[in-house]
Protein backbone atom coordinates (compact mmCIF):
# COMPACT_ATOMS: atom_id res chain seq x y z
CA UNK A 1 0.00 0.00 0.00
CA UNK A 2 1.27 3.68 -0.55
CA UNK A 3 0.09 6.63 1.41
CA UNK A 4 0.58 9.72 -0.30
CA UNK A 5 -0.21 12.55 2.98
CA UNK A 6 -0.72 15.89 2.33
CA UNK A 7 2.07 16.45 -0.36
CA UNK A 8 3.47 19.81 -1.86
CA UNK A 9 5.21 20.63 -4.61
CA UNK A 10 6.62 24.17 -5.97
CA UNK A 11 8.97 24.98 -8.70
CA UNK A 12 9.64 28.75 -7.80
CA UNK A 13 6.58 30.97 -6.76
CA UNK A 14 4.59 28.03 -8.56
CA UNK A 15 2.45 25.62 -7.11
CA UNK A 16 2.38 22.28 -8.45
CA UNK A 17 1.10 19.96 -6.01
CA UNK A 18 -1.39 21.86 -3.01
CA UNK A 19 -1.42 19.23 -1.05
CA UNK A 20 -2.25 15.70 -2.09
CA UNK A 21 -3.97 13.37 0.43
CA UNK A 22 -4.53 9.58 -1.43
CA UNK A 23 -4.19 6.15 -1.04
CA UNK A 24 -3.15 3.33 -3.35
CA UNK A 25 -4.20 -0.15 -2.52
CA UNK A 26 -2.01 -3.70 -3.44
CA UNK A 27 -3.33 -5.83 -6.34
CA UNK A 28 -5.39 -2.79 -7.67
CA UNK A 29 -4.58 -0.86 -10.65
CA UNK A 30 -4.94 2.58 -9.45
CA UNK A 31 -5.38 5.18 -11.68
CA UNK A 32 -4.35 9.18 -11.63
CA UNK A 33 -6.53 11.14 -14.16
CA UNK A 34 -6.26 14.77 -14.80
CA UNK A 35 -6.16 17.25 -18.02
CA UNK A 36 -2.17 18.37 -18.90
CA UNK A 37 -0.78 20.72 -16.55
CA UNK A 38 -2.65 18.90 -13.54
CA UNK A 39 -0.05 17.43 -11.54
CA UNK A 40 -0.07 14.14 -11.98
CA UNK A 41 3.34 13.69 -13.49
CA UNK A 42 4.68 15.49 -11.09
CA UNK A 43 2.43 13.72 -8.62
CA UNK A 44 4.55 10.38 -9.81
CA UNK A 45 7.98 11.31 -9.98
CA UNK A 46 7.62 12.72 -6.02
CA UNK A 47 6.33 9.21 -5.46
CA UNK A 48 9.45 7.74 -6.85
CA UNK A 49 12.29 10.03 -5.83
CA UNK A 50 12.66 11.60 -8.89
CA UNK A 51 11.62 15.24 -7.51
CA UNK A 52 11.91 16.21 -4.23
CA UNK A 53 8.65 17.54 -2.92
CA UNK A 54 8.50 21.07 -1.15
CA UNK A 55 6.67 18.92 2.43
CA UNK A 56 4.37 15.94 3.13
CA UNK A 57 5.05 12.06 3.29
CA UNK A 58 5.13 9.10 0.92
CA UNK A 59 4.53 6.18 2.46
CA UNK A 60 5.80 2.75 0.98
CA UNK A 61 3.49 0.09 3.55
CA UNK A 62 4.14 2.38 6.37
CA UNK A 63 7.62 3.82 5.46
CA UNK A 64 8.39 7.51 4.95
CA UNK A 65 10.17 7.29 1.38
CA UNK A 66 10.99 10.66 1.44
CA UNK A 67 12.83 10.81 4.89
CA UNK A 68 14.71 7.95 4.82
CA UNK A 69 17.87 8.37 3.64
CA UNK A 70 19.96 6.92 0.72
CA UNK A 71 20.65 3.37 1.35
CA UNK A 72 17.05 3.07 3.19
CA UNK A 73 15.17 4.90 -0.06
CA UNK A 74 17.92 2.82 -2.70
CA UNK A 75 16.22 -0.32 -0.95
CA UNK A 76 12.59 0.51 -1.49
CA UNK A 77 13.68 1.61 -5.08
CA UNK A 78 14.75 -2.31 -5.65
CA UNK A 79 10.81 -2.63 -4.96
CA UNK A 80 9.67 -0.32 -7.56
CA UNK A 81 9.38 -0.82 -11.13
CA UNK A 82 8.46 1.85 -13.83
CA UNK A 83 7.14 1.56 -17.53
CA UNK A 84 7.80 5.39 -18.95
CA UNK A 85 6.10 7.30 -21.59
CA UNK A 86 8.85 7.24 -24.19
CA UNK A 87 9.83 3.21 -22.78
CA UNK A 88 13.19 4.76 -21.83
CA UNK A 89 14.99 1.38 -23.38
CA UNK A 90 18.61 1.40 -23.49
CA UNK A 91 19.29 2.66 -27.48
CA UNK A 92 22.97 1.00 -27.15
CA UNK A 93 21.13 -2.43 -25.86
CA UNK A 94 19.06 -5.53 -27.33
CA UNK A 95 15.59 -6.15 -26.49
CA UNK A 96 17.18 -9.01 -24.56
CA UNK A 97 19.80 -7.29 -22.90
CA UNK A 98 17.81 -4.25 -22.20
CA UNK A 99 15.35 -6.90 -20.25
CA UNK A 100 18.60 -8.62 -18.48
CA UNK A 101 20.00 -5.83 -17.44
CA UNK A 102 18.23 -5.23 -13.91
CA UNK A 103 19.09 -9.03 -13.26
CA UNK A 104 22.92 -8.53 -14.34
CA UNK A 105 23.07 -5.87 -11.81
CA UNK A 106 20.93 -7.09 -8.48
CA UNK A 107 21.40 -10.50 -8.88
CA UNK A 108 24.15 -13.19 -8.92
CA UNK A 109 22.34 -15.52 -10.99
CA UNK A 110 23.68 -17.79 -13.86
CA UNK A 111 23.67 -16.82 -17.62
CA UNK A 112 21.30 -19.47 -18.19
CA UNK A 113 19.05 -18.85 -15.21
CA UNK A 114 18.77 -15.04 -16.32
CA UNK A 115 18.02 -16.04 -19.86
CA UNK A 116 15.39 -17.93 -18.93
CA UNK A 117 13.66 -15.36 -16.68
CA UNK A 118 13.97 -13.29 -19.18
CA UNK A 119 12.27 -15.14 -21.82
CA UNK A 120 9.39 -15.93 -19.11
CA UNK A 121 8.64 -12.43 -18.99
CA UNK A 122 8.81 -11.48 -23.01
CA UNK A 123 6.68 -14.23 -23.57
CA UNK A 124 4.02 -12.56 -20.55
CA UNK A 125 4.02 -9.39 -22.47
CA UNK A 126 3.84 -11.34 -25.93
CA UNK A 127 6.52 -10.38 -27.46
CA UNK A 128 8.22 -13.29 -30.14
CA UNK A 129 11.69 -14.61 -29.97
CA UNK A 130 12.24 -12.87 -33.35
CA UNK A 131 12.63 -9.70 -31.51
CA UNK A 132 14.74 -10.73 -29.15
CA UNK A 133 18.26 -8.97 -30.98
CA UNK A 134 16.28 -6.49 -32.53
CA UNK A 135 17.53 -2.71 -31.29
CA UNK A 136 14.48 -0.32 -29.86
CA UNK A 137 15.31 1.80 -32.81
CA UNK A 138 14.10 -1.35 -35.07
CA UNK A 139 10.82 -2.20 -33.10
CA UNK A 140 7.56 -0.31 -32.73
CA UNK A 141 6.25 1.78 -30.34
CA UNK A 142 3.91 -0.89 -29.02
CA UNK A 143 6.31 -3.20 -28.96
CA UNK A 144 8.74 -0.75 -26.95
CA UNK A 145 6.17 -0.39 -24.94
CA UNK A 146 5.49 -4.09 -23.96
CA UNK A 147 9.98 -4.39 -23.57
CA UNK A 148 9.70 -1.78 -21.12
CA UNK A 149 7.12 -3.15 -19.25
CA UNK A 150 9.06 -6.34 -19.33
CA UNK A 151 12.19 -5.03 -17.70
CA UNK A 152 9.81 -3.06 -15.59
CA UNK A 153 8.71 -6.44 -13.85
CA UNK A 154 11.85 -8.70 -14.48
CA UNK A 155 12.83 -8.10 -10.56
CA UNK A 156 9.35 -8.77 -9.27
CA UNK A 157 8.81 -5.35 -8.44
CA UNK A 158 5.82 -4.46 -5.40
CA UNK A 159 4.94 -1.60 -7.06
CA UNK A 160 5.02 -0.92 -10.72
CA UNK A 161 4.81 2.78 -11.63
CA UNK A 162 3.10 3.42 -15.61
CA UNK A 163 3.49 6.94 -16.76
CA UNK A 164 0.92 7.22 -20.23
CA UNK A 165 1.29 4.16 -20.85
CA UNK A 166 -0.54 4.45 -23.90
CA UNK A 167 0.41 7.66 -25.50
CA UNK A 168 1.38 8.02 -28.89
CA UNK A 169 -0.51 4.34 -29.21
CA UNK A 170 -3.23 2.97 -31.49
CA UNK A 171 -6.66 2.17 -29.64
CA UNK A 172 -5.75 -1.32 -30.09
CA UNK A 173 -2.68 -1.79 -28.89
CA UNK A 174 -3.48 0.39 -26.43
CA UNK A 175 -6.30 -1.89 -25.27
CA UNK A 176 -2.98 -4.99 -25.37
CA UNK A 177 -0.76 -2.93 -23.12
CA UNK A 178 -4.17 -1.80 -20.69
CA UNK A 179 -4.86 -5.79 -20.09
CA UNK A 180 -1.18 -6.88 -20.07
CA UNK A 181 -0.98 -4.05 -16.95
CA UNK A 182 -4.29 -5.34 -15.05
CA UNK A 183 -3.33 -9.02 -15.49
CA UNK A 184 0.17 -8.55 -14.41
CA UNK A 185 -1.29 -6.54 -11.15
CA UNK A 186 -3.45 -8.93 -10.30
CA UNK A 187 -1.37 -12.18 -11.20
CA UNK A 188 1.82 -10.61 -9.06
CA UNK A 189 -0.61 -8.60 -6.37
CA UNK A 190 1.38 -5.17 -7.20
CA UNK A 191 0.22 -1.63 -6.50
CA UNK A 192 0.14 -0.71 -9.89
CA UNK A 193 -0.03 3.30 -9.86
CA UNK A 194 -0.91 4.49 -13.30
CA UNK A 195 -0.74 8.23 -14.62
CA UNK A 196 -3.22 8.46 -18.41
CA UNK A 197 -5.84 10.41 -19.85
CA UNK A 198 -7.26 7.76 -22.05
CA UNK A 199 -10.67 7.62 -20.96
CA UNK A 200 -10.92 3.99 -22.62
CA UNK A 201 -7.69 3.01 -19.93
CA UNK A 202 -9.96 4.37 -17.39
CA UNK A 203 -13.13 2.46 -18.01
CA UNK A 204 -11.28 -0.67 -18.83
CA UNK A 205 -9.00 -1.17 -15.75
CA UNK A 206 -9.70 1.76 -13.16
CA UNK A 207 -10.14 -0.23 -9.90
CA UNK A 208 -9.14 3.23 -8.29
CA UNK A 209 -9.39 6.55 -9.86
CA UNK A 210 -7.66 9.81 -8.49
CA UNK A 211 -8.60 12.88 -10.72
CA UNK A 212 -6.40 15.89 -10.27
CA UNK A 213 -7.33 19.00 -11.52
CA UNK A 214 -4.67 21.75 -10.77
CA UNK A 215 -2.84 20.26 -7.99
CA UNK A 216 -5.64 19.10 -5.90
CA UNK A 217 -6.92 15.77 -5.62
CA UNK A 218 -10.77 16.41 -6.97
CA UNK A 219 -12.12 13.40 -6.70
CA UNK A 220 -11.94 9.61 -6.25
CA UNK A 221 -13.54 6.47 -7.07
CA UNK A 222 -13.75 3.17 -9.35
CA UNK A 223 -14.66 3.29 -12.96
CA UNK A 224 -18.11 2.43 -12.26
CA UNK A 225 -18.70 5.33 -10.17
CA UNK A 226 -17.20 7.91 -12.69
CA UNK A 227 -19.59 7.95 -14.92
CA UNK A 228 -22.27 8.48 -12.34
CA UNK A 229 -20.35 11.43 -10.00
CA UNK A 230 -22.03 14.84 -9.95
CA UNK A 231 -18.36 16.33 -9.38
CA UNK A 232 -18.79 19.28 -12.61
CA UNK A 233 -14.93 19.28 -13.23
CA UNK A 234 -14.58 15.99 -13.12
CA UNK A 235 -17.54 15.22 -15.89
CA UNK A 236 -16.10 18.53 -17.78
CA UNK A 237 -12.60 16.23 -18.36
CA UNK A 238 -14.12 12.54 -18.63
CA UNK A 239 -17.25 13.86 -21.03
CA UNK A 240 -14.52 15.33 -23.59
CA UNK A 241 -14.15 11.70 -24.56
CA UNK A 242 -15.79 11.26 -27.85
CA UNK A 243 -17.02 7.39 -26.82
CA UNK A 244 -18.20 8.50 -22.93
CA UNK A 245 -20.29 11.50 -24.34
CA UNK A 246 -22.24 8.55 -25.55
CA UNK A 247 -22.56 6.95 -22.22
CA UNK A 248 -23.45 10.80 -21.02
CA UNK A 249 -26.27 10.78 -23.67
CA UNK A 250 -27.37 7.54 -22.59
CA UNK A 251 -27.50 8.75 -18.66
CA UNK A 252 -29.63 11.62 -20.21
CA UNK A 253 -32.29 9.38 -21.77
CA UNK A 254 -32.05 7.41 -19.00
CA UNK A 255 -32.72 10.37 -16.28
CA UNK A 256 -34.98 12.22 -18.49
CA UNK A 257 -36.61 10.18 -20.96
CA UNK A 258 -35.61 12.33 -23.77
CA UNK A 259 -33.08 12.07 -26.20
CA UNK A 260 -30.17 14.66 -26.23
CA UNK A 261 -30.30 17.04 -29.10
CA UNK A 262 -26.51 16.83 -30.10
CA UNK A 263 -27.44 12.90 -30.40
CA UNK A 264 -25.65 12.10 -34.13
CA UNK A 265 -29.17 10.55 -36.38
CA UNK A 266 -27.49 7.69 -36.69
CA UNK A 267 -26.97 6.72 -33.14
CA UNK A 268 -30.12 8.03 -32.04
CA UNK A 269 -32.16 5.79 -34.81
CA UNK A 270 -30.22 2.86 -33.93
CA UNK A 271 -31.16 3.81 -30.42
CA UNK A 272 -34.74 3.54 -30.85
CA UNK A 273 -34.77 0.51 -32.94
CA UNK A 274 -32.65 -1.24 -30.09
CA UNK A 275 -35.32 -0.07 -27.35
CA UNK A 276 -38.29 -0.23 -29.57
CA UNK A 277 -38.91 3.57 -28.22
CA UNK A 278 -40.11 6.98 -30.28
CA UNK A 279 -37.01 8.59 -28.63
CA UNK A 280 -37.46 11.70 -30.52
CA UNK A 281 -41.15 12.11 -30.79
CA UNK A 282 -41.10 12.04 -34.65
CA UNK A 283 -43.92 9.33 -35.20
CA UNK A 284 -41.03 6.22 -35.97
CA UNK A 285 -39.22 4.36 -34.33
CA UNK A 286 -35.67 4.17 -35.89
CA UNK A 287 -34.74 5.74 -39.14
CA UNK A 288 -38.36 7.59 -40.87
CA UNK A 289 -39.59 6.12 -44.06
CA UNK A 290 -37.98 8.58 -47.44
CA UNK A 291 -34.75 8.40 -45.63
CA UNK A 292 -33.06 5.27 -46.68
CA UNK A 293 -30.43 6.29 -48.22
CA UNK A 294 -30.10 5.93 -52.26
CA UNK A 295 -30.05 2.67 -54.08
CA UNK A 296 -26.48 2.27 -56.67
CA UNK A 297 -28.62 1.83 -59.16
CA UNK B 1 27.55 33.89 -11.41
CA UNK B 2 26.79 31.08 -13.55
CA UNK B 3 30.17 30.05 -13.80
CA UNK B 4 30.06 29.87 -9.83
CA UNK B 5 26.37 28.07 -9.79
CA UNK B 6 28.12 25.45 -12.93
CA UNK B 7 31.15 25.14 -11.07
CA UNK B 8 29.20 23.97 -7.75
CA UNK B 9 26.87 22.09 -9.20
CA UNK B 10 29.91 20.37 -11.16
CA UNK B 11 31.67 19.63 -7.86
CA UNK B 12 28.31 18.18 -6.28
CA UNK B 13 27.80 16.24 -9.50
CA UNK B 14 31.79 14.64 -8.99
CA UNK B 15 31.14 14.44 -5.01
CA UNK B 16 27.83 12.17 -5.84
CA UNK B 17 29.63 10.03 -8.06
CA UNK B 18 31.75 8.35 -5.52
CA UNK B 19 29.77 5.27 -4.15
CA UNK B 20 29.83 1.82 -3.56
CA UNK B 21 28.82 0.13 -7.04
CA UNK B 22 25.89 -2.09 -6.91
CA UNK B 23 27.91 -4.60 -9.15
CA UNK B 24 31.46 -3.38 -9.65
CA UNK B 25 31.29 -6.55 -12.54
CA UNK B 26 28.46 -3.82 -14.04
CA UNK B 27 31.02 -1.19 -13.60
CA UNK B 28 34.35 -2.61 -14.68
CA UNK B 29 32.14 -3.52 -18.20
CA UNK B 30 30.92 -0.36 -18.25
CA UNK B 31 34.78 1.26 -17.78
CA UNK B 32 35.90 -1.13 -20.44
CA UNK B 33 33.14 -0.55 -22.80
CA UNK B 34 34.22 3.38 -22.04
CA UNK B 35 38.31 2.82 -22.71
CA UNK B 36 37.01 0.96 -26.21
CA UNK B 37 34.71 3.80 -26.91
CA UNK B 38 37.20 6.56 -26.02
CA UNK B 39 40.57 5.00 -26.71
CA UNK B 40 39.83 3.08 -29.63
CA UNK B 41 37.45 4.77 -31.06
CA UNK B 42 39.81 7.95 -31.59
CA UNK B 43 42.86 6.45 -32.36
CA UNK B 44 42.95 6.87 -35.84
CA UNK B 45 42.36 10.45 -35.97
CA UNK B 46 44.79 10.83 -33.14
CA UNK B 47 47.55 8.63 -35.74
CA UNK B 48 46.20 11.27 -38.71
CA UNK B 49 47.00 14.29 -37.13
CA UNK B 50 50.26 13.40 -35.61
CA UNK B 51 51.85 12.50 -38.34
CA UNK B 52 50.93 15.65 -40.21
CA UNK B 53 51.52 17.65 -37.07
CA UNK B 54 55.07 15.85 -37.28
CA UNK B 55 55.75 16.41 -41.11
CA UNK B 56 54.48 20.25 -41.40
CA UNK B 57 56.56 20.63 -37.69
CA UNK B 58 59.56 19.78 -40.11
CA UNK B 59 58.79 21.62 -43.20
CA UNK B 60 58.37 24.30 -41.47
CA UNK B 61 61.20 24.64 -39.31
CA UNK B 62 63.41 23.85 -42.47
CA UNK B 63 61.55 26.71 -43.84
CA UNK B 64 63.06 28.95 -41.41
CA UNK B 65 66.18 27.46 -40.28
CA UNK B 66 68.70 28.92 -43.51
CA UNK B 67 71.74 29.83 -41.89
CA UNK B 68 74.63 27.54 -42.81
CA UNK B 69 75.90 27.70 -39.44
CA UNK B 70 73.42 26.24 -37.97
CA UNK B 71 73.78 22.43 -38.12
CA UNK B 72 70.80 20.68 -39.64
CA UNK B 73 70.58 18.30 -36.95
CA UNK B 74 68.30 21.21 -34.95
CA UNK B 75 65.73 20.67 -37.17
CA UNK B 76 64.87 17.29 -35.25
CA UNK B 77 65.54 18.88 -32.01
CA UNK B 78 63.21 21.46 -32.79
CA UNK B 79 60.38 19.03 -34.08
CA UNK B 80 61.24 16.58 -30.90
CA UNK B 81 60.82 19.03 -28.11
CA UNK B 82 57.62 21.08 -30.12
CA UNK B 83 55.73 17.86 -30.69
CA UNK B 84 56.49 16.78 -27.26
CA UNK B 85 55.73 19.73 -25.36
CA UNK B 86 53.27 20.97 -27.46
CA UNK B 87 51.88 19.19 -30.45
CA UNK B 88 51.10 16.15 -28.90
CA UNK B 89 49.33 16.89 -26.13
CA UNK B 90 48.10 20.56 -26.75
CA UNK B 91 46.74 19.91 -30.12
CA UNK B 92 45.80 16.56 -29.83
CA UNK B 93 43.73 16.97 -26.75
CA UNK B 94 41.92 20.34 -28.58
CA UNK B 95 40.80 17.44 -31.17
CA UNK B 96 39.70 15.21 -28.54
CA UNK B 97 37.76 17.26 -26.86
CA UNK B 98 35.55 17.45 -30.42
CA UNK B 99 35.25 14.05 -30.66
CA UNK B 100 35.23 12.56 -27.67
CA UNK B 101 33.60 15.28 -25.82
CA UNK B 102 30.97 16.25 -28.36
CA UNK B 103 29.98 12.41 -28.12
CA UNK B 104 30.09 11.84 -24.29
CA UNK B 105 27.43 15.28 -23.17
CA UNK B 106 24.91 14.24 -26.70
CA UNK B 107 25.02 10.37 -25.10
CA UNK B 108 24.08 11.35 -21.86
CA UNK B 109 22.05 14.36 -22.66
CA UNK B 110 20.18 11.92 -25.25
CA UNK B 111 19.99 9.64 -22.44
CA UNK B 112 18.42 12.24 -20.16
CA UNK B 113 15.75 13.40 -22.44
CA UNK B 114 14.59 10.37 -23.07
CA UNK B 115 14.36 8.87 -19.32
CA UNK B 116 16.74 6.61 -19.57
CA UNK B 117 18.76 8.11 -16.72
CA UNK B 118 15.18 8.66 -14.55
CA UNK B 119 15.33 4.82 -15.46
CA UNK B 120 18.39 3.98 -14.01
CA UNK B 121 17.60 6.08 -10.89
CA UNK B 122 14.86 3.75 -10.16
CA UNK B 123 15.85 0.90 -10.47
CA UNK B 124 18.47 2.48 -7.16
CA UNK B 125 21.68 2.52 -9.27
CA UNK B 126 24.01 5.79 -8.85
CA UNK B 127 23.58 7.31 -12.02
CA UNK B 128 26.38 9.62 -11.46
CA UNK B 129 28.70 6.66 -10.37
CA UNK B 130 27.84 4.16 -13.36
CA UNK B 131 27.58 6.29 -16.29
CA UNK B 132 29.85 9.70 -15.52
CA UNK B 133 33.03 8.23 -13.25
CA UNK B 134 33.53 5.73 -16.22
CA UNK B 135 33.74 7.71 -18.80
CA UNK B 136 36.10 9.97 -16.76
CA UNK B 137 38.61 6.72 -15.67
CA UNK B 138 38.95 5.46 -19.28
CA UNK B 139 39.91 9.13 -20.07
CA UNK B 140 42.19 8.98 -17.51
CA UNK B 141 43.49 5.93 -18.57
CA UNK B 142 43.55 5.97 -22.48
CA UNK B 143 44.39 9.09 -23.22
CA UNK B 144 47.49 9.77 -21.73
CA UNK B 145 48.27 6.37 -23.73
CA UNK B 146 47.11 8.16 -27.25
CA UNK B 147 49.11 11.33 -26.18
CA UNK B 148 52.26 8.64 -25.76
CA UNK B 149 51.45 7.43 -29.51
CA UNK B 150 50.84 10.64 -30.72
CA UNK B 151 54.52 11.93 -29.79
CA UNK B 152 56.28 8.95 -31.27
CA UNK B 153 53.52 9.40 -34.59
CA UNK B 154 54.55 12.95 -34.65
CA UNK B 155 57.92 12.51 -34.37
CA UNK B 156 58.17 9.66 -37.35
CA UNK B 157 56.10 12.28 -39.52
CA UNK B 158 58.62 14.56 -39.16
CA UNK B 159 61.43 12.32 -40.26
CA UNK B 160 59.18 11.08 -42.90
CA UNK B 161 58.60 14.27 -44.16
CA UNK B 162 62.22 15.56 -43.99
CA UNK B 163 63.60 12.12 -45.52
CA UNK B 164 60.85 12.74 -48.42
CA UNK B 165 61.09 16.10 -49.23
CA UNK B 166 65.39 15.91 -49.24
CA UNK B 167 65.63 18.32 -46.44
CA UNK B 168 67.09 16.41 -43.95
CA UNK B 169 68.81 12.53 -43.92
CA UNK B 170 67.29 10.41 -41.90
CA UNK B 171 70.60 9.46 -40.04
CA UNK B 172 71.16 13.33 -38.88
CA UNK B 173 67.72 13.70 -38.14
CA UNK B 174 68.10 10.91 -35.65
CA UNK B 175 71.57 12.53 -34.20
CA UNK B 176 69.58 15.43 -33.50
CA UNK B 177 66.68 13.61 -31.82
CA UNK B 178 69.42 12.20 -29.15
CA UNK B 179 70.85 15.65 -28.54
CA UNK B 180 70.31 17.78 -25.42
CA UNK B 181 66.86 15.28 -25.23
CA UNK B 182 65.30 15.58 -21.40
CA UNK B 183 63.46 13.44 -20.34
CA UNK B 184 61.36 16.08 -18.41
CA UNK B 185 59.75 16.97 -21.37
CA UNK B 186 57.95 13.31 -21.83
CA UNK B 187 56.75 13.73 -18.19
CA UNK B 188 55.12 17.57 -18.21
CA UNK B 189 53.46 16.23 -21.24
CA UNK B 190 52.57 13.41 -19.67
CA UNK B 191 51.15 15.44 -16.50
CA UNK B 192 49.34 17.75 -19.07
CA UNK B 193 47.82 14.65 -20.82
CA UNK B 194 46.50 13.79 -17.51
CA UNK B 195 44.96 17.08 -17.14
CA UNK B 196 43.75 17.54 -20.15
CA UNK B 197 42.12 13.72 -19.83
CA UNK B 198 40.14 15.07 -16.71
CA UNK B 199 38.94 18.23 -18.97
CA UNK B 200 38.29 16.33 -22.01
CA UNK B 201 35.47 13.75 -19.90
CA UNK B 202 34.06 15.54 -17.03
CA UNK B 203 33.16 19.10 -18.68
CA UNK B 204 31.11 17.17 -21.59
CA UNK B 205 29.82 14.40 -18.88
CA UNK B 206 28.56 17.38 -16.49
CA UNK B 207 26.71 19.64 -19.06
CA UNK B 208 25.44 16.11 -20.65
CA UNK B 209 24.00 14.98 -17.62
CA UNK B 210 22.28 18.00 -17.00
CA UNK B 211 20.33 18.66 -19.53
CA UNK B 212 16.79 19.67 -19.42
CA UNK B 213 14.31 20.13 -22.65
CA UNK B 214 14.46 18.17 -25.68
CA UNK B 215 17.05 17.56 -28.91
CA UNK B 216 17.69 21.52 -28.99
CA UNK B 217 18.91 21.54 -25.95
CA UNK B 218 21.18 18.46 -26.22
CA UNK B 219 22.99 20.47 -29.51
CA UNK B 220 23.37 23.41 -27.20
CA UNK B 221 24.84 21.68 -24.38
CA UNK B 222 27.28 19.38 -26.51
CA UNK B 223 28.71 22.80 -28.00
CA UNK B 224 29.17 24.10 -24.82
CA UNK B 225 30.81 21.17 -23.61
CA UNK B 226 33.28 21.79 -26.31
CA UNK B 227 33.95 25.19 -26.42
CA UNK B 228 33.89 25.55 -22.11
CA UNK B 229 36.38 22.47 -22.80
CA UNK B 230 38.45 23.92 -24.79
CA UNK B 231 39.17 27.13 -23.00
CA UNK B 232 39.75 25.32 -19.74
CA UNK B 233 42.39 22.89 -21.60
CA UNK B 234 44.27 25.97 -22.95
CA UNK B 235 44.09 27.75 -19.88
CA UNK B 236 44.98 24.31 -17.75
CA UNK B 237 47.81 24.49 -20.98
CA UNK B 238 49.34 28.13 -19.45
CA UNK B 239 49.06 27.63 -16.17
CA UNK B 240 50.79 23.94 -16.19
CA UNK B 241 53.84 25.83 -18.63
CA UNK B 242 54.06 28.89 -15.91
CA UNK B 243 54.13 26.25 -12.91
CA UNK B 244 56.17 23.21 -14.22
CA UNK B 245 58.69 24.30 -16.83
Amino acid sequence: MIEIKNLKKSFEDKAVLKGVDVVFDDGKCNLIIGSSGSGKTVLMKCMVGLIKPTSGNVLYDGEDFINLNEKEQKAIREKLGMLFQGGALFDSQTVEQNVMFPLDMFTTDKYAKKKERVKQVLDRVQLKEEAYRKFPSEISGGMQKRVALARAIVLNPKYLFCDEPNSGLDPQTSLVIDKLIQEITKEYDITTIINTHDMNSVMEIGDHITYMHQGEKEWEGNNKEIILSENQKLNDFIFASEFLKDAKRMRTIQETGEIPKDMPTGVKDAIEEKLNLDLDGDGHIGQPPGNDPPSKE
Amino acid sequence: MRILREFGQFIKMAGGMFHKPENPKMYWKQFMLQCNDIGIGSLGIICIISVFIGAVSTLQTAYQLVSPIIPKSTIAQIVRDTVILEFAPTLSCIVLCGVVGSKIASELGNMRVSEQIDALEIMGINTKGYLVLPKILAGLVTIPLLIMLAMVLGIWGGRLAGTAAGIIDPTIFDTGLAMQFKAYNVYFALIKSVVFSFIITAVPAFYGYNVKGGALEIGHSSTRAVVVSCVLLLLADYILSALLL
